[in-house]
């Protein structure tokens, strides 16, 4: 471990010397709030502009200002970004890259289509989405669906160099955004449902050589661990701490993907990312902790080593990925100021940690519906301390194969999936979509063929009890674990939120609505119906003087699935079916930019 | 896995004959073939129309025969994540409970088994070929019967409320298409 640490340290060094810092052009760039350069807005992933041409008080006077047609059906995730004069637009697979001339009515500079193996296309889980593009040094960096990484030329679209990162024979596939961070690119995997062995990989900036790559799950020189420095809850993992939680060499079909979120502090000098489900779905099959699927990582940019982790969910039950953003915020807690990070989780706790050193601060529920732990064990001296207390009725290992473990709250979604939320510095609050949704889980036995399907378990979701509503967007107090207001939206909210110090809150709904609240109260402020539903993220910029706010609508993802063809009840009776609208009967397919301002 | 891919290739190849003629006699007397499929016969749990068909069987109550249920089961599974719930489609997938009151048996094996690209249209819409996957194939029939059963419909939507037992058959049949538990 040490020679490895050491010698990837030298390979890095020599990097330094050679390259420009892509920290610098993003740092600056996502200090200039007139630009969007990365799909966080900042490296800290709060989602927060500082624009505020648009406010409280006039955002109701907001409208399209234009709209731009990506020519592609399905789910539109992530956001376009804006580098000086130009806007850089995304689709789903084929993966299009438009540029466009705000300074002439967003006229086409260039357009790169690669050209991918269609076989791609059903190895995704889930349709085929992207979350987008990133910039750093002139060039825009784009992760395709069949693995390939592409860094294009921003002013020409010129592909400078190109590095294939995974083979969707073995189910190795992309829908993540990547991160430049100094002089690499880090890059993600997915493929949990397909048994793929994650990673994390950090490709030289200007040349696309790979410096390193760290595994979620397998041997300590894989997962460059370091068992005396890497630490886990205050204390070193130790030798194989992963290997030690799975059976024989399960860990090499593991999961633990990584298609989520990068936050970046420069600082502390540390990467932060959530790890995905261990496969299979059917917990019974891979017994122990399955380290280090749903784990939260901070690692350094230059080695890879993993300076602390964090198992959310050990032993993965109900495919809650912990792969959710993870902003990074300075706030007080008991009246000391902190360095902070927060993640809510699909498991549907909303957690708080020092980011310095990975200490657990806070651990509470961020949708009431939550019930398959009681808590997280925040006793320091118990044996269970860091980790959630499972209720047996819920859970699906204790139940067992063949066995239909019902109403178990959130459903395999999440109360939160990928769609990021943004926090306002002036507020000091979170906004955060989430999904309303519970479900029934019956694991059984499947088998591991490579590049097959691996899941093992059927599911049902429906709206948590007690209401319709499958979706609230809410505030949250991430020093105190607590809900401040909650806004119930018919549909799961699928897109992130944006924050401004405008002190209001932009989030896109599922019936195609983009919506502004107000960020203290709630308070719906203005709302327009774009042409489908949106999954995609809000983002801002300023042009000559103007600010404008962009989002691209385009049903599909995960939300494409369950909610096309409207959930049901099984627990209502027979002849309750259809008691949920479908998603059907609001909004179709077809990926568009819509870009608001207010009136001249 | 050679072999088992052979074997459903030239069991394919004989259904589609079989089909084919069948088709073709029947044609003239009742027009569609999208007759509800009584169940005629059946064998270990299994049930099959008057074509030896697999089909499914629902008594009064909604109580459906084990392979039924567990073609609920493996459709939620592999399907469920393109074709939706119950059956019923999806933003990219088409409902299955509407396809099959079209697709003859032999297509929808060969469909499963071959796949199915479909590039038009600003739409990329691609069924896997999954005539290797043995969490699929060794629950063709199964899956079959669930769909046909939604086509029909003689099951509702989510899991059918009761269902008969694992017949040792359909569990022998199992453990030599997936192998032995381990
Ligand atoms: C990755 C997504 C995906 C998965 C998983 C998937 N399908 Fe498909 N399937 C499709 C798409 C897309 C089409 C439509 C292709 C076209 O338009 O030609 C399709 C078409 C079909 C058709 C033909 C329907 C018709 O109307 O002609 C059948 C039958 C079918 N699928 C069965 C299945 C079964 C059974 C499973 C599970 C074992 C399954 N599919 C899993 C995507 C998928």
């Amino acid at each position: 471990m040490k020679r490895l640490v050491t010698s990837l340290i030298s390979v890095s060094a020599l990097a330094l010397n050679a390259t420009a810092f892509a920290n610098e052009s993003v740092m600056k760039g996502s200090q200039d709030p007139k630009q969007w350069v990365i799909q966080a807005g900042t490296y800290d992933n709060q989602r927060y502009s500082k624009l505020d041409q648009i406010n409280e008080t006039n955002v109701g006077k907001m409208a399209p200002a234009w709209s731009f047609s990506t020519g592609v059906l399905r789910g539109h995730e992530g956001s376009p970004l804006v580098v000086g004069d130009i806007m850089y637009v995304h689709t789903p697979f084929p993966n299009i890259v438009y540029a466009l001339d705000l300074n002439d009515e967003g006229k086409i500079i260039w357009k790169y289509e690669p050209k991918q193996d269609a076989n791609v296309v059903p190895v995704m889980c889930c349709d085929t989405v992207n979350r987008g593009l990133a910039y750093a040094n002139g060039k825009i960096f784009l992760h395709q669906a069949d693995t390939t990484v592409v860094a294009l030329d921003a002013k020409t679209g010129k592909v400078t160099w190109s590095v294939v990162n995974g083979d969707p024979k073995k189910g190795e596939t992309n829908t993540a955004t990547v991160l430049p961070v100094k002089d690499k690119l880090l890059v993600g995997i997915s493929g949990g449902e397909f048994g793929v062995q994650c990673h994390i990989t950090a490709y030289d900036i200007e040349s696309g050589k790979k410096v390193w790559r760290a595994y979620s799950t397998g041997p300590d020189d894989q997962i460059l661990f370091d068992p005396e420095k890497t630490t886990s809850l205050g204390k070193p993992v130790g030798k194989d701490s992963s290997l030690k939680t799975w059976q024989g060499d399960q860990w090499k079909t593991g999961g633990g993907c990584t298609w989520g979120w990068y936050s970046y502090d420069p600082n502390l000098n540390l990467v932060y990312y959530g790890s995905g489900n261990p496969s299979t779905w059917n917990p019974k099959q891979r017994p122990g902790d399955n380290k280090w699927s749903m784990t939260l990582f901070a690692r350094d940019p230059d080695t890879g080593v993993a300076k602390w982790v964090y198992q959310m969910t050990p032993h993965d039950e109900w495919d809650y990925d912990g792969v959710n953003e993870v902003p990074l915020v300075d706030q007080k807690i008991d009246g000391k100021d902190r360095k902070l990070l927060v993640h809510f989780d699909r498991n549907g706790f909303g957690y708080t940690l020092d980011r310095t050193n990975g200490e657990l601060l806070v651990a509470e529920k961020y949708d009431p519906a939550v019930n398959w732990a009681s808590k997280v064990d925040m006793d320091r001296s118990s044996p269970t301390y860091g980790r959630p207390l499972v209720v047996a009725k819920y859970s699906t290992e204790h139940n067992g194969e063949d066995e239909n473990s019902q109403g178990i709250c959130p459903a395999a979604l999440g109360s939160k999936d990928e769609q990021p939320a943004a926090f306002s510095p002036k507020t000091g609050l979170f906004y955060v979509p989430t999904n309303h949704v519970c479900m029934d889980y019956e694991p059984f036995r499947v088998s591991y063929t490579p590049g097959q399907p691996y899941v093992g378990a059927t599911l049902a979701m429906y709206p948590a009890p007690g209401g319709a509503n499958m979706g609230n967007f809410i505030a949250w107090d991430a020093t105190k674990g607590k809900i401040v207001w909650s806004d119930p939206e018919q549909f799961s909210v699928w897109s992130g939120a944006l924050a401004t110090a405008g002190d209001i809150v932009f989030y896109g709904t599922l019936e195609g609505y983009l919506k502004a609240v107000d960020a203290k109260t709630g308070k719906l402020l203005y709302k327009y119906k774009t042409p489908s539903g949106i999954i995609g993220n809000v983002m801002t910029y300023q042009h000559k003087g103007k600010q404008y706010v962009a989002v691209l609508s385009g049903v599909g993802g995960w939300a494409g699935i369950g909610l096309a063809a409207g959930l049901a009840d099984p627990h209502a009776g027979l002849g309750a079916v259809g008691g949920y609208a479908a998603l059907s009967n609001y909004t179709a397919l077809g990926g568009t930019l819509t870009v608001f301002a207010l009136p001249d | 896995m050679t072999d088992f891919a052979e074997h459903s290739k030239s069991r394919r190849a004989g259904k589609r004959r079989r089909v084919v003629l069948l088709l073709a006699l029947c044609a003239a007397a009742s027009g569609a073939g999208a007759e509800p499929r009584a169940a005629a016969s059946s064998q270990d749990g299994k049930y099959f129309d008057a074509e030896g068909e697999p089909t499914y069987k629902v008594d009064a109550s909604g109580k459906v025969d084990w392979y039924t249920y567990s073609g609920f089961l493996r459709y939620s599974a592999e399907c469920l994540r393109c074709h939706g719930p119950d059956g019923l489609g999806s933003s990219y997938a088409p409902a299955l409970a509407d396809s099959l009151k079209k697709l003859s048996y032999a297509d929808f094996l060969s469909t499963v088994a071959n796949g199915r690209k479909n590039l038009e249209g600003g739409q990329e819409k691609v069924m896997p070929t999954l005539g290797l996957d043995k969490n699929v194939m060794c629950f063709i029939d199964d899956i079959y019967v669930y769909l046909k059963a939604r086509s029909d419909e003689a099951v509702g939507r989510n899991r059918p409320p009761a269902h008969d037992p694992k017949p040792k058959a359909w569990e022998d049949a199992e453990n030599a298409c997936m192998g032995a538990p381990s």
